[in-house]
């Protein structure tokens, strides 16, 4: 399950979004432009001292990058084949640094106020024909239906392994793709229904 | 008063109403009818949402037609799955949703959530993930998301159908304390009970509207 947002009252919690996303650029350019393992362990222990410090536990720092394990595994395996063991170890630590590191973020980030953020950040493009309120509202729908989506696929998987359908893709994808359609077209109708005005 | 005037809806070929008039006045109404009956359909009528092929929908005398945006101000929605219409990953940033759109400010927006969530007894999810509450709790946010937009009226297209019997007589409470006109489109007769009148709906045609003493025993009938 996809946990964003975790209530709490630390100065993390506390602080505004803005410097949150400036804190989250700066410290990404710097891991990448940084080529020292030494220095990739050092960040690594701080984004994870954070964590504390923010009320958050590190049972949550490890939800985050669990998802993504099999991928790690699969760039330290593919790094440590192609470049030697030591590059290997920075590339894998300087992802789950940074994984980790936005994750600090929206934790400690209601996504309200930070899509607020993002759409007066965006206004600057209104000259353009964007319009920022749309934006705000498209990533907010992801953020919420991304866990409901990930619902829907494990039913129908579940559903598809009961007919030992489980290997097909195909199986899977058109009744997720199907129920997705569905569903969109009951969200724009609620979303028209509570008032909304683009 | 809403006002249903010789109302056909049809989708490309395929008609799902069939000149429907109807006066709706009554504090409790509940739509009852077959699965593609037309029932929902027509609940969608209601708010705009879906604007009719041929007569007219006047909501306190506003035509959907022209009036679509103020007409859902005042008639609520409530969706049969309301994983479908909780919009916000969080319960309190969803409540805020709608009152955001009618421009409420800020205060006002806060005090209105901290007073629907007391009323079910929700207060502590007011952080909690939407997508983590139970079915029932999941209901009940999308009911309070339209109440705190005070409307008038408050269709809801089978709010109890997803539920398990514990959440669906929680549903069902918070549905009967409304102080709304509450329209709701059900197959849940026991739900109804109580109501001021029945609509059968049957191949997108009204075939009985009557006491739910009446109607309901006659619906029954048809569908055994």
């Amino acid at each position: 399950m996809l946990d964003l947002y975790s209530p709490g009252t630390s100065l993390l919690h506390r602080l505004s979004p803005a410097p949150k996303l400036l804190a989250l650029m700066i410290g990404a350019t710097l891991l990448f432009v940084n080529e020292s393992l030494v220095l990739t362990v050092a960040a690594l222990g701080t984004v994870l001292a954070l964590f504390p410090a923010a009320q958050l536990t590190l049972r949550q720092a490890g939800q985050q990058v669990r998802p993504l394990l099999w991928i790690f595994i699969l760039f330290f395996v593919l790094q440590w084949w192609l470049s030697g063991l030591e590059l290997a170890a920075f590339v894998v630590l300087r992802l789950a640094t940074l994984i980790l590191l936005a994750s600090l973020v929206t934790l400690t980030t209601r996504s309200s106020d930070m899509i607020d953020t993002m759409t007066a950040g965006l206004r600057f493009l209104k000259p353009f024909g964007v319009n920022p309120a749309k934006v705000g509202l498209a990533i907010s729908l992801a953020l919420r239906f991304i866990p409901v989506l990930a619902q829907i696929t494990q039913d129908v998987r579940e559903a598809q392994k009961a007919r030992g359908l489980e290997r097909s893709v195909i199986a899977v994808a058109m009744p997720v793709a199907i129920r997705a359609i569905k569903m969109a077209d009951d969200i724009s109708d609620a979303i028209e229904s509570r008032g909304y005005r683009p | 008063m809403i006002d249903i005037r010789n109302v056909s809806l049809a989708y490309g070929e395929r008609t799902v109403l069939h000149d429907v008039s109807l006066h709706l006045r009554e504090r409790r109404i509940a739509i009852v009818g077959a699965n593609g009956s037309g029932k929902s359909s027509f609940a969608r009528l209601l708010n705009g949402l879906v604007l009719p092929t041929d007569g007219d929908v006047e909501v306190d005398g506003m035509n959907t037609r022209n009036k679509g945006k103020d007409i859902r101000q005042k008639v609520g929605f409530v969706f049969q799955n309301p994983d479908n219409q909780i919009v916000f990953p969080v319960v309190e940033e969803d409540l805020a949703f709608g009152m955001k759109n009618l421009g409420l400010p800020k205060a006002t927006i806060a005090q209105k959530i901290d007073a629907v969530l007391a009323r079910y007894d929700m207060t502590d999810l007011k952080e909690h993930p939407a997508h983590l509450l139970s079915g029932g709790q999941k209901q009940l946010l999308a009911i309070s998301g339209v109440l705190v937009m005070d409307p008038a009226y408050i269709v809801m297209d089978e709010p109890t159908t997803l539920l398990d019997l514990r959440n669906k007589r929680r549903v069902a409470r918070a549905i009967s304390d409304l102080e709304q006109t509450v329209i709701l489109v059900t197959h849940d007769l026991d739900l109804i009970s109580d109501f001021d009148r029945v609509i059968v709906f049957d191949e997108g045609r009204v075939i009985a509207d009557d006491t739910p003493q009446a109607a309901i025993p006659l619906y029954v009938a048809r569908m055994t």
